[in-house]
């Protein structure tokens, strides 16, 4: 479902500041908890084709008691506190926790498209706190192609829209590689944390076991397909539907006309023409949007999969060969 | 008489406060355990690098959790504030705004102190120092050295306490804490990233994937048991000293490794592989599927 960057677009690159990792992480380590997605907005600058990531402030979490809390005075509020500390105030894009790799939804695409009309060149970071709990950090930035933007634009999100456009599942995000960049003095903080804690290093990376995160990703793999199957068996009724009206529609003019034939050899006036299409109103199109965000989440799904079995089976072969040693 | 804060001495300057560090001495210390994340330290760095045209220090407020033996730093921002010879103005507006905002987003933190870069203690940190007091219990004062002064970047932490004769002069002093470093799980893998940032010639280093990565861990890894195995070297040698609790260490790491018998274990990793490489294959059908789907809707 992802690209790499195309050339015309206008970020290749992503740099950002250990600070902002680190503050992302802490945001949802101590307000996510399970499926909720915790979000926040990111701040920086673009200089040439790099979007540099400097700053980011976490986003309160929407509560039902919050009638009276405004979102955009919040953002400003923040925005201009931070100017007067000389941090970047620029609004580049937004970051996201995710539950398993599951964040292909409208909601989504919406702000991202808000996002992206609003400032060219908007990235949103997902965030993967369990792949990171796992021994790496999972950090991946997306953005719209050019091809969605339009469609979005347009809100054209009929099938025949998305045929035109040449849409696939795999054109709609493009990720954009990361690189993360550290200041000098950030460095000798990291020299002086070293140092200093007595933190050991915990080799999650290792672990040999597998089979909970496999089974919770399958879990969401199939309710994800089935999801599709019924989408799919939506369209197929629809399209019997369109097909059957069809048919029901050439009979109709069929009978008028031989009706009609018989009439003048008769002589009497033949009967007016009727608006057939107010008489067989066609049926509604499903929404192909929908499918199409699902195509793209299960492809994800999968590909999130694929990469974990294959770490893990790199990891059974290190075991094999160790107790291969030992025997 | 002047007072010169001092790392060794104490001096007073009567009648009005002052200040003054108290010796850095290596016992327990009275008072609360700080125990830092490293977000804060990052924040206060960046927030250092960002500071104003003249201004040789920056100060802002320290956000956290107080427990009954320790307090727990999680959070910080910085506050504007002007410092001259004889007078400093701290934007308290701002400090109270900032609190609010924050407090949206994290109920659970209070203001439990404030920061400063720079190695001394100045004067000005009293009245600062007093200001906190009013917004918090008992207020922790942490400083950075980020200017280096000795080299390293110090980081220490100091609570106040009165000191003098009652009724006669009074004074501050700053005590100094214990300060420890604690991390949540997912912020140690990030910090780890991190330092390995600062190997990299640029200083910038991308993400790496999947098996790349373990075998980066498999390497760091085979680096840790070289190491060992030099020192058992030595030690066989009779270079070095044979210490009895680093053996008892490597018996437990040798014995760390199950004893199975070949076949179960045969049928252990074949059943694994089995396992994953049937979800492997399922993934890409799956895959290979929705991508028919697609053409065959676009047609």
């Amino acid at each position: 479902m992802a690209s790499r960057a195309t050339l015309d677009s206008p970020v290749k690159q992503i740099q950002i500041e250990g600070l902002v990792v680190l503050k992302m992480i802490k945001h949802y380590q101590e307000e996510g908890q399970g499926t909720e997605v915790v979000q926040g907005v990111l701040l920086g600058l673009v200089v040439e084709d790099r979007l540099e990531i400097t700053n980011c402030f976490p986003f309160p979490q929407h509560t039902e008691d919050d009638a009276d809390f405004d979102e955009v005075q919040y953002q400003m509020e923040m925005m201009r506190s931070l100017r007067h500390v000389n941090i970047d105030h620029l609004h580049v894009g937004w970051y996201q926790s995710t539950y398993y790799g599951s964040f292909v939804s409208r909601a989504l695409l919406d702000s991202q498209f808000s996002y992206q009309h609003a400032i060219e060149e908007s990235v949103v970071l997902i965030y993967d706190p369990i792949k990171t709990a796992q021994g790496s950090l999972s950090l991946k930035a997306y953005r719209l192609t050019p091809k969605l933007m339009e469609i979005c634009k347009e809100k054209d999100f009929s099938a025949e829209g998305l045929k035109k456009a040449m849409i696939g599942f795999e054109h709609m995000f493009e990720e954009v590689p990361i690189v993360i960049k550290n200041s000098h003095l950030i460095n000798v903080l990291m020299w002086e944390l070293e140092e200093k804690s007595t933190v050991a290093d915990k080799h999650e990376l290792l672990n040999l076991s597998s089979s909970n995160h496999l089974e919770k990703s399958l879990q969401l793999l199939m309710d994800r397909v089935d999801d599709m199957s019924q989408d799919i068996v939506k369209y197929n009724t629809y399209s019997r539907n369109l097909s059957k009206q069809q048919q029901q529609k050439h009979q109709y003019t069929q009978r008028r006309q031989q009706e009609n034939a018989q009439r003048q050899t008769r002589g009497e006036p033949p009967l007016p023409e009727e608006d057939i299409s107010k008489m067989f109103k066609p049926p509604q199109p499903p929404p192909r949007m929908d499918t199409l965000l699902i195509a793209g989440q299960i492809n994800n799904y999968c590909q999130n999969v694929k990469e974990f079995t294959s770490q893990n089976l790199g990891k059974l072969f290190l075991a094999e060969a160790l107790q291969g040693h030992n025997s | 008489m002047r007072a010169q804060p001092n790392g060794s001495q104490l001096n007073f300057r009567t009648p009005s406060r002052t200040a003054a560090p108290a010796p850095d001495l290596k016992m327990a210390v009275h008072g609360p355990v700080v125990k830092i994340h490293p977000v804060v330290l990052a924040s206060i760095a960046d927030s250092y690098e960002r500071r104003n045209e003249g201004a040789s220090r920056v100060i802002g407020t320290l956000l956290g959790t107080v427990d009954k033996h320790s307090v727990e730093v999680t959070n910080c921002f910085s506050v504007p504030h002007n410092e001259s010879e004889d007078e400093v103005a701290v934007d308290m507006e701002f400090a109270k705004n900032m609190y609010e905002l924050h407090k949206k987003v994290s109920p659970t933190e209070v203001i439990i102190g404030w920061y400063a870069t720079g190695f001394d203690i100045t004067e000005h940190s009293v009245l600062i120092h007093e200001y906190y007091s009013r917004e918090a219990v008992n207020p922790i004062h942490l400083t950075v050295d980020t200017a280096l002064q000795s080299n390293k970047m110090n980081i220490r932490a100091y609570i106040s306490a009165q000191m003098g004769v009652p009724g006669k002069t009074v004074g501050v002093m700053f005590t100094p804490l214990t300060v420890k470093y604690i991390y949540y799980d997912t912020e140690r893998i990030g910090v780890g990233l991190l330092q390995r940032t600062r190997d990299a010639p640029n200083r910038a280093k991308g993400l790496t994937s999947d098996l790349c990565q373990v075998g980066g861990a498999a390497t760091r890894v085979q680096d840790m048991l070289t190491t060992v195995l030099a020192y058992i070297e030595e030690v066989l040698s009779g270079k070095v000293q044979a210490d009895n609790s680093v053996g008892r260490f490597l018996t437990d790491l040798v014995s760390k490794v199950p004893k199975i018998s070949a076949e179960d274990f045969e049928s252990m990793l074949n059943s694994n592989i089995n396992d994953l490489l049937m979800v492997t294959y399922l993934a890409n059908l799956t895959q290979a599927q929705i991508a028919l789907n697609e053409k065959l809707v676009i047609l």
